[in-house]
Order: structure tokens, then C-alpha cells, then sequence
């Protein structure tokens, strides 16, 4: 009897010894099992960006559209995930830029005569996703972060709505929503990707003007534009190094 | 027992108060950071990681292009074919990713007004150019766009004669210049095909300097009042088009 209380005792402590390393490792098991929760979708493995051909957009403004139905953006003017830009670059004085209502509902005529025009074109703009995000830096609280996937997001439950990200964003690719008093900006639908669908913007594109992808993956629309068009950055100087690469883009473009 | 007491009363009152003092900031700090800092943050950098499961979860309003072949397989093939191949069905008809999943209690909407494909097809010079572009105020005011244009397979009633329906800037900037008497056809071979499916039949664009000198060489027997250059020297190793605009030649020193 006795002696079967030790081995009881032994026993017991030789099982607490094998389970203790096993209970270490639950932690880590409970993380894959996150993984697996996101149906087999594991950020390490991408790289988003996005193309944009200036030569082909029409400046329909369809893809602002796209985006405030996607993502509920209000409606009111001046608040925009995208957005397109008029450029005109007069034979005479300084260059012309508009943008009314974002392009949301195209673009009416201009504020010089046709003949007066060297250069006339579209620049669809958007939160460029950068590899080194300034707007990141300054959040006081990291209510915006980049996620493992190279997309840059904003946590509306955490977010303070202080505006510095705002004012540290060189694009102006920010802005503060009026109902949820939280900053929101573009998330490459972040929604839809994550789910092998094509963000709102490029979905709308009437003239492939906007390219989205993998830039690790060799064979995407992404890739081949980066490789066969002279790719430009916007504020290349600022060293934000954007996901958002500009075929086609005039010096004028700021 | 009473040795201890000993002990802590031997103790300066001073650590003594700062001591329960340290401990009592201790505890809250560590209450307060568990309070205040979300669960998952940190976990993957300086963020909260359950936001970015927050943000994957919010619903789709578009289906995407894909998801229409389903049931409209029949328009899906037609447009394939024709040039609004690459114009999303939702586009036109809005979201429809309720439309995907019940149907009859979420009908889209059918764009018939003018106003909708002037959206992308009214003239902007901005516009690059051979995209299909017209004036609304003067492109038949009378019909509704899809009484002439079948929309999942847009063309032209008639083959356009004019190139102004997608080059208008071109005409616009020919007309006014000393090559308005000109007509395009007269530099450039079309098919007939180019106005239809411009891509896979385009003109022929001259890029000679002889082809110039068919009216401005000093040798050319081209109407008189054109004026003559020798095509030889004037502007050697480069192709005329280079100094002067064909479109709008213009001469200045
Ligand atoms: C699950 C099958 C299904 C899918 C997927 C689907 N539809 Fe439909 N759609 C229907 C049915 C059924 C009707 C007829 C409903 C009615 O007549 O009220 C309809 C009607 C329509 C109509 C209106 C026709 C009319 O006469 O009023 C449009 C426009 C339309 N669909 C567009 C789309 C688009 C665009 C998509 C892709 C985003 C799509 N549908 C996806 C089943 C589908
Ligand atoms: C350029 C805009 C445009 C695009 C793109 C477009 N539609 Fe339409 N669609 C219309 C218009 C306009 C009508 C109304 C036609 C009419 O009444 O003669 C219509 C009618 C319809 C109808 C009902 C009548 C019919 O012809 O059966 C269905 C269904 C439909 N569209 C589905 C689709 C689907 C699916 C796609 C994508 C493959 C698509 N549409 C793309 C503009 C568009
Ligand atoms: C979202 C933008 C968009 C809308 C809205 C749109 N189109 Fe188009 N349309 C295009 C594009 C893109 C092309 C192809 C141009 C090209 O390939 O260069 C095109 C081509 C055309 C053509 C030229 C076809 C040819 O063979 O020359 C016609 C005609 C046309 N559309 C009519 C319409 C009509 C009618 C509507 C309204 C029901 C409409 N479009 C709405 C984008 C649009
Ligand atoms: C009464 C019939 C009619 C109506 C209504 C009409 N069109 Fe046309 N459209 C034509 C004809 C005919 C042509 C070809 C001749 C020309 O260029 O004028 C044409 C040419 C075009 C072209 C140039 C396509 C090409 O390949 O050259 C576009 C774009 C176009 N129409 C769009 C529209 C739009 C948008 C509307 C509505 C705002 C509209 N049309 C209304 C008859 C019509
Ligand atoms: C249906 C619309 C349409 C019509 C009508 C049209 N074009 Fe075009 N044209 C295009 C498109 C699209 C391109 C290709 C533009 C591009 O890819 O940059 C083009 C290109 C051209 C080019 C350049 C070819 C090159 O190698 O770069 C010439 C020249 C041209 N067109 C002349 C004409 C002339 C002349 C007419 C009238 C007889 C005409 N086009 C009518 C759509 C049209
Ligand atoms: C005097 C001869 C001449 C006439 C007339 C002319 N072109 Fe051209 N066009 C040229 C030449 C030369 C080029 C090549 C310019 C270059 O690449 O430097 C050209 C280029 C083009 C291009 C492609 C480059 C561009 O600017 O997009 C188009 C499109 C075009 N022409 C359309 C037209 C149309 C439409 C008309 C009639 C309204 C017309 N052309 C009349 C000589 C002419
Ligand atoms: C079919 C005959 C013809 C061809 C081909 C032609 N031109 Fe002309 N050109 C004219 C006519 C007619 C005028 C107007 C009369 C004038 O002002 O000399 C003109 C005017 C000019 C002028 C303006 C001279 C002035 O008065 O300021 C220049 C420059 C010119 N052409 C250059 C060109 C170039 C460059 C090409 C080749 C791309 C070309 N032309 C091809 C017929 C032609
Ligand atoms: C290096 C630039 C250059 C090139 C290349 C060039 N031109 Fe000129 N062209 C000029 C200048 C500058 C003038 C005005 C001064 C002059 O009369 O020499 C001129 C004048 C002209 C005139 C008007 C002459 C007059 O009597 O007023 C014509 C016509 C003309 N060029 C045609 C051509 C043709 C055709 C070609 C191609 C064979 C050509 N040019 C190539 C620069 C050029």
C-alpha cells in the first residue's frame, strides 16, 4: 500500500515534468492555430502594390466612386481613401492642378481654353503604401502600423484621433472621419485582398490604368509593369520608398 | 515575530513610506498596463495584431468581376467580346455583392441615362487620345445613348467618318493650323478596321523627310503657294516633324 503511494507520488511528478515543456509550447500552438483560422492566408507570404498608368486614365472618376461605396467613405467632398488630379500645363504661366469633388463625378472644363494647353493629363493619387511610412513613426499610441503584408493600416479602435499622422503624411493621403472622429486612409481594401479579390479602385478601372499584385511573385500584372514601363515614385526625395509605382509621370506631378 | 517588528521599525520612517509608496505605484502600474494596453498588441510589432483580423472581417460591397458569370454568363461572353471588356459590370450596375447572394431581394441598378456614359466618354483633352470620346450637346441630344449603343457590346451604329470621335484634340489642333486644308488620310493609311477595333489595325504614321518634300521640296510639283524648302539641307539629320508640329506646323525662328 505504502509503497504504492510513492510510485503514485513518482509517477505524478514524472508526468508534471513531461507535460511542463508540452504546457510551454500551448502559447505557440494557439498562434498557428490563429493562422489556420485565416483560412490558410498568411501575410508572410506578400507583398502588395499597386501601378499606375497615367497615359491611360480617362479621369471618370469611377474608381472614387468604387472606393467611398467599398470602404464608407463619407460622401461629403474632401474626404478621400483616392482621388484623381487634373494637371495643365499652359504654354504660358504656372501649372494648373484641380481636383473638384475628387474627380468623383469627372471633370467639367477647365479654368484655360483648350489652345492654351501644352499638356494636359489625369494623376489618380492614393495612400502610396510606403516601405518606410512617416505617418507610422508619429502615431503616439501605434493605432497605425504596417502589417506583415507591406500594407499600411490604421486601428480605428485604437486610434486616438489626434491628427499627427495626418499632418505627418507628405501625400495627404489621410483624413479625419467626421462620424467615427478616427483618421482613415486607403487599406488596398485590405478586406478583399486578404480574400484573392482585386481592391474596388482597380476593379473599376475602365482602362487598366490601376494594376494591383504581388511584387514578390514573378508572374503578376504588378511585376510585368514594373518591368517594361520607366517607373517614377512620387517625392522620390522624401526616401518614404512607395509601393505605388507611376508610369508615365510628368516632372510637374507633385 | 516581534524580532521582525524590530527589524522593520529599525528602518527609517522615510523608506518606509517610500518603500509602501514604490509598491503601491508597482502594483497600479502593472493593474493599469494590463488595463490599458489591448490584448493582442505587440504581438507582431508595435500594434494591436486582432486589428488586422478586425479589418480583414469588414463585408464586401462589390463582388467582383468574376462573380456575375454565375447566373449572366450570357452577357459575361458577349461583353468579353466587344470593347468594354475590361468596364466592370458593377460599373455600371453599382455594387452587387448583395445582389450575388439573394438576388431578387437586391436588383441593381441599370444606368439608361445620358448622363452615366458621359461619364467616360465626354471630350477632355485631358483624355489620352484615341479614347472614344463625344460631345454630349451635340452627339444626337435626342436618344438615349443605348437606343443607338448596345452597352455590353458598344459600337457604332455606323462606322464613324469622322477620326474626331477619338482623336479630337488631333482635329481640333489640325484646324486650327496651316495644315487645316489637310485631311488626316492624307499622311495617314487607315483601314476602315482602325475606327472599329482601333488597337489591331492601326494607320501608318509617315516619319520620312521625303515624305515631307512630296509638297515642300523646291522640287515637288505641289500646288504653288505651298512654301518650299530644299529637303536636303534645310534642317539636315533631322526628321521634319522634329522642328515643326505636324499637326500644327508652326515656323518660328
Ligand atoms: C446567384 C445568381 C446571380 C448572380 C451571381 C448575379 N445575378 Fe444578376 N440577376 C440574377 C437574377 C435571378 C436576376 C433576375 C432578378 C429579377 O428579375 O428581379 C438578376 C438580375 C440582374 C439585373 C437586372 C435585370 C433587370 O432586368 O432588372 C442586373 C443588372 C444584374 N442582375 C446584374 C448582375 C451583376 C452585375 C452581377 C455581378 C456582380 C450579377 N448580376 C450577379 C441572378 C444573379
Ligand atoms: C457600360 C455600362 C454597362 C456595363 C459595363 C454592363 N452593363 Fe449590363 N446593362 C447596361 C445597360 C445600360 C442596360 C440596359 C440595356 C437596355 O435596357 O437596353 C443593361 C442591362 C443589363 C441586364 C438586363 C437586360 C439584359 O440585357 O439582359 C443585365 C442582366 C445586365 N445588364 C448584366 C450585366 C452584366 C452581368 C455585366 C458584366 C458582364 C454588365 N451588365 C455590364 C449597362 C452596362
Ligand atoms: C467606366 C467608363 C465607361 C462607361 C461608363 C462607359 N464606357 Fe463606353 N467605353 C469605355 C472604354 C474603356 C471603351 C474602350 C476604349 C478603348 O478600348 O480604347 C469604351 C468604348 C465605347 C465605344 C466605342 C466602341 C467602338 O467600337 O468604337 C462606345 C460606342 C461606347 N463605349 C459607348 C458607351 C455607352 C453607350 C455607354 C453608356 C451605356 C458607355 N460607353 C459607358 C468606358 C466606358
Ligand atoms: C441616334 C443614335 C445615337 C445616339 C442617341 C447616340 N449615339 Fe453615339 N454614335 C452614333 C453614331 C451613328 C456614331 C458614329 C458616327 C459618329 O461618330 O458620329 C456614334 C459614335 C459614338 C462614339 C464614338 C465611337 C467610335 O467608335 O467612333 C461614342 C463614344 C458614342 N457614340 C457614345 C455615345 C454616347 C455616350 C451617347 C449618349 C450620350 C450616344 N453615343 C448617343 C449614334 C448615336
Ligand atoms: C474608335 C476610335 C478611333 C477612331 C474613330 C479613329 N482612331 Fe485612330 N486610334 C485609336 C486608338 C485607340 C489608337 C491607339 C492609341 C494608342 O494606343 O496610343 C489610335 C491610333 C491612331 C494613330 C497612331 C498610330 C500609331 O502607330 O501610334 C493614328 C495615326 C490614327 N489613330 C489615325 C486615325 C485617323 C486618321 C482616323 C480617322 C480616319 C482615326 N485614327 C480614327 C482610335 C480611333
Ligand atoms: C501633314 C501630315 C499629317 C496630317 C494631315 C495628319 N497627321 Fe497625324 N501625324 C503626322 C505625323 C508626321 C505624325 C508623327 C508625329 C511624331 O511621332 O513625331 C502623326 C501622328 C499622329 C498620331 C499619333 C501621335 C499622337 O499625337 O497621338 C495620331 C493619333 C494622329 N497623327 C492622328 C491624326 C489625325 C486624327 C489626323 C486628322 C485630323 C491627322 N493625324 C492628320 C502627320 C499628319
Ligand atoms: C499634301 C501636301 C503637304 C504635305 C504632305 C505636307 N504639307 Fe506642310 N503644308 C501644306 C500646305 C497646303 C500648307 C499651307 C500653305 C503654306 O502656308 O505654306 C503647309 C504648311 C506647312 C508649314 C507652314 C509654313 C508657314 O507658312 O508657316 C510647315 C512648317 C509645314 N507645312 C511642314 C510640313 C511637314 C513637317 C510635313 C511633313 C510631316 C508637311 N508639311 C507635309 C501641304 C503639305
Ligand atoms: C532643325 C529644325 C528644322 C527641321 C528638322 C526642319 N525645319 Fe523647316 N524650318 C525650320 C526653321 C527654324 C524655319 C524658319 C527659318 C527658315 O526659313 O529657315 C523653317 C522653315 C520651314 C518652312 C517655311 C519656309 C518659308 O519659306 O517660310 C517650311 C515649309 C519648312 N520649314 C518645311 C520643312 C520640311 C518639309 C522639313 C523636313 C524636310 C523641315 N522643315 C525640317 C526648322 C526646321
Amino acid at each position: 500500500m505504502d509503497n504504492n503511494n510513492t510510485q503514485d507520488r513518482r509517477s505524478f511528478i514524472k508526468t508534471c515534468l513531461k507535460v511542463l515543456p508540452a504546457a510551454t509550447l500551448i502559447p505557440f500552438l494557439s498562434i498557428d492555430a490563429k493562422a489556420f483560422a485565416e483560412e490558410g492566408y498568411n501575410p508572410e507570404d506578400h507583398n502588395y502594390a499597386m501601378g499606375i498608368d497615367v497615359h491611360k486614365c480617362i479621369g471618370c472618376g469611377r474608381c472614387v466612386r468604387a472606393c467611398k461605396n467599398e470602404n464608407n467613405v463619407p460622401d461629403e467632398p474632401f474626404y478621400f481613401r483616392t482621388w484623381i488630379e487634373r494637371y495643365i500645363i499652359p504654354f504660358e504661366g504656372e501649372t494648373i492642378v484641380d481636383s473638384p469633388d475628387g474627380g468623383i463625378n469627372g471633370f467639367g472644363d477647365a479654368a484655360v481654353p483648350e489652345d492654351a494647353m501644352m499638356r494636359t493629363f489625369f494623376v489618380p493619387k492614393i495612400c502610396n503604401h510606403c516601405a518606410k511610412p512617416p505617418c507610422v513613426q508619429v502615431c503616439p499610441v501605434g493605432a497605425t502600423f504596417t502589417s506583415r503584408d507591406g500594407v499600411v493600416l490604421v486601428d480605428n479602435d485604437y486610434c486616438i484621433g489626434c491628427r499627427y499622422c495626418i499632418q505627418a503624411c507628405p501625400y495627404g493621403a489621410r483624413y479625419l472621419n467626421p462620424y467615427t472622429r478616427t483618421v482613415d486612409k486607403c487599406t488596398f481594401c485590405y478586406h478583399r485582398i486578404t480574400k484573392g479579390l482585386l481592391p474596388a479602385c482597380v476593379e473599376a478601372c475602365p482602362t487598366q490604368a490601376r494594376v494591383f499584385g504581388e511584387i514578390t511573385d514573378k508572374s503578376t500584372p504588378i511585376s510585368y509593369f514594373r518591368r517594361f514601363n520607366e517607373i517614377q515614385v512620387l517625392k522620390p526625395a522624401l526616401n518614404t520608398e512607395p509601393k505605388v509605382f507611376y508610369a508615365h509621370l510628368d516632372g510637374e506631378v507633385r | 515575530m516581534s524580532k521582525l517588528k524590530e527589524k522593520y521599525l529599525a528602518i527609517p520612517e522615510q523608506i518606509r513610506i517610500v518603500t509602501v509608496l514604490f509598491a503601491i505605484f508597482l502594483i497600479m502600474f502593472i493593474f493599469g498596463r494590463r488595463l490599458f494596453i489591448p490584448k493582442t498588441f505587440g504581438e507582431y510589432g508595435h500594434y494591436r495584431a486582432a486589428a488586422v483580423d478586425d479589418i480583414m472581417q469588414i463585408g464586401l460591397v462589390y463582388a467582383g468581376h468574376q462573380a456575375c458569370a454565375e447566373c449572366h454568363d450570357d452577357v459575361v461572353a458577349e461583353k468579353s467580346q466587344h470593347m468594354h471588356k475590361h468596364v466592370a459590370c458593377e460599373n455600371c450596375h453599382g455594387p452587387g455583392y448583395a445582389h450575388t447572394q439573394a438576388p431578387d431581394e437586391h436588383p441593381l441598378t441599370i444606368p439608361t441615362d445620358r448622363s452615366y456614359c458621359v461619364l467616360c466618354h465626354s471630350y477632355n483633352p485631358a483624355r489620352p487620345t484615341g479614347f472614344p470620346q463625344i460631345d454630349p450637346v451635340t452627339h444626337n441630344p435626342d436618344g438615349a445613348c443605348i437606343d443607338c449603343h448596345q452597352p455590353h457590346a458598344p459600337q457604332p451604329p455606323e462606322v464613324p467618318e469622322e477620326c474626331g470621335s477619338c482623336h479630337e484634340r488631333i482635329v481640333r489642333t489640325l484646324g486650327a493650323g496651316h495644315h487645316n486644308s489637310l485631311p488626316c488620310t492624307q499622311c495617314h493609311d487607315i483601314k476602315q478596321e482602325h475606327k472599329i477595333t482601333p488597337r489591331d489595325f492601326l494607320p501608318t504614321v509617315p516619319r520620312t523627310r521625303e515624305f515631307c518634300g512630296t509638297c515642300h521640296s523646291t522640287k515637288a510639283s505641289s500646288a504653288k503657294e505651298i512654301r518650299r524648302v530644299d529637303i536636303v539641307t534645310h534642317g539636315e539629320n533631322y526628321f521634319c516633324g522634329q522642328c515643326h508640329f505636324p499637326h500644327n506646323p508652326e515656323v518660328k525662328i
